[in-house]
């Protein structure tokens, strides 16, 4: 009965530095002839590996540099691992810096046809939809003003209003539980419990341990690319309290 | 190559939006809009036309359609080829959010540009009218030119588009050689204008100059030559492929680089 969502099979993240980045073709021709062209490897990701079953909620825990924010890319497709490999069942959605998507010179009516497209949804859909994402953003008439004159709140109002328009099967969380206002962020909440309740599965990264023990019910602990710890959230997060406390 | 396509299906939409969003933006915060795609031709061509019209050899009464059909041809290729080069950067906060398939950044960046392309197709229609350019059963065949003119601008544009990734100089250069390309593209003089001899083949390396020359005996009711029109598809999709092969070799690097 448990249906496997998400495999994350050995993978490892690999990227090259340069101490001078170069960016134009004069000095790499005159790096590439003095044979100057070094790059440094930097392993952002070692060997990780974890399953999720279907309405998992999965805490990602780690100090700052551990690999979490390469992780979550990795799983939403926009960076692709070095080695191993990634599966996902099921219809993703990222909340991850909301409304960055969007065209400033657009207006929030023409951003949400936009930013719908960018997420994948039918058009169909959107206009389906739209009566009820721009009720939930609250916009009101704002909706035929340019984006580049909303407030940042605003933004992120309507950007959770359209990636959290479908019922996703993964929802990937970076600490967005903070949108707008005290109102709307009670709103938003309710909004994502709700979805909690439909069974999807969550990957959620926080620095706040408070946060992850309500929320999750297993964790992982990142520690400078590697998997140090899984498994139930409170053991996993003992063991990371353990770390904090040795520094 | 089955899930590619059906990737493609599912972005259709996004694709579609896209090229929506550059064709309104551009001529949003304009009085004239859309008008300024036909008008910006007529004074280019006006301007060209009095000058080069005036050479002495010159004694052809359908130059300004001549030069307009060059001059068209060529702002498209470099507007959109430009527009595509820019692509990926200028979307650069869209990729590092969200997966899309990214060859819908350029390809959107050159169909936008070629919708505009065929709505100033308008004025050459007018003109042609104006100095009495007979249409001919030839002229059926103006539709190969102007694909092919299409799939060069999105090979070209595909492998500018990778390249400007990794060189944020390329835009300069760039602009250099298209310089290069427009003046040697007989877009406002005539081959037997010049003194050439037989180094007149040189202009037929230019992809360019191939595609204006077919399209314009497809205007001026001459058939075209069989050697030129299979010169042009191995430009055209010779480009292509190499465009689209680059660019999917790089296309994973592309977020750190941006």
């Amino acid at each position: 009965m448990k249906e496997e969502v998400l495999v994350v099979d050995n993978v490892s993240m690999k990227f090259n530095l340069m101490e001078n980045k170069v960016d134009n073709i004069k000095e790499y021709l005159i790096k590439m002839i003095k044979n100057e062209l070094h790059y440094q490897e930097f392993w952002a990701l070692h060997n990780v590996s974890f399953t999720l079953n279907k309405g998992d909620r999965l805490g990602i825990l780690g100090l700052n540099g551990a690999g979490k924010s390469t992780l979550l890319k990795i799983i939403a497709g926009v960076l692709k691992a070095t080695e191993g490999s990634m599966s996902i069942k099921g219809k993703i959605v990222p909340l991850l810096e909301l409304g960055a998507g969007f065209d400033p010179q657009y207006t929030g009516a023409e951003n949400i046809y936009l930013y719908g497209a960018v997420l994948g949804y039918p058009r169909d859909f959107i206009k389906e939809k739209y009566n009820e994402i721009v009720e939930f953003s609250e916009l009101g008439n704002f909706i035929n003003v340019p984006v580049k004159n909303y407030s940042s709140g605003m933004k992120a109002r309507l950007g959770f209003s359209i990636a959290t328009i479908v019922e996703p099967d993964v929802l990937i969380l970076d600490e967005v539980l903070a949108v707008g206002d005290a109102k709307f962020r009670k709103k938003s909440e309710g909004k994502i419990k709700s979805m909690f309740d439909n069974g999807v599965t969550v990957l959620f990264v926080s620095h706040s341990l408070e946060q992850v023990n309500r929320l999750c019910n297993c964790a992982i602990l990142l520690e400078k690319g590697r998997l140090i710890a899984k498994g139930k959230v409170a053991d996993v997060s003992t063991i990371y309290e353990a770390k904090l406390n040795e520094i | 190559m089955k899930n590619t396509w059906k990737n493609f299906s599912k972005y259709r939409f996004l694709l579609m939006e896209l090229v929506k969003k550059e064709i309104k933006l551009k001529y949003r915060r304009s009085y004239l809009g859309i008008l300024w795609t036909l008008l910006e031709p007529i004074l280019t061509t006006a301007v060209l036309a009095f000058f080069f019209g005036s050479i002495k050899e010159n004694k052809d009464p359908q130059f300004p359609v001549y030069i307009m059909s060059g001059r068209l041809l060529y702002s498209f290729f470099s507007d959109s080829t430009k527009a595509a080069m820019k692509s990926i950067r200028t979307n650069s906060a869209m990729i590092k959010k969200v997966y899309v398939p990214k060859y819908i950044y350029p390809l959107s960046a050159i169909l936008s540009n070629y919708v505009i392309f065929l709505i100033s197709m308008i004025v050459l229609f007018l003109t042609a009218i104006l100095f009495k350019v007979e249409p001919t059963i030839y002229l059926l065949q103006i539709v190969l030119p102007m694909f092919l003119l299409l799939i060069l601008a999105l090979g070209i544009g595909m492998m500018l588009a990778t390249m400007a990734v990794f060189f944020r100089d390329l835009e300069y250069l760039w602009g250099v050689i298209l310089m290069l390309i427009m003046y040697t593209s007989a877009i406002f003089y005539k081959v037997s204008m010049l003194n050439l001899g037989h180094k007149a083949w040189m202009l037929k390396l230019n992809p360019l100059y191939v595609i204006i020359a077919n399209f314009r005996c497809a205007v001026f009711g001459t058939p075209m030559s069989n050697m030129s029109l299979l010169l042009s598809a191995i430009y055209s999709f010779g480009s292509l492929i190499v465009g689209f092969l680059l660019f999917y070799r790089k296309q994973d690097k592309f977020i750190l680089n941006i």
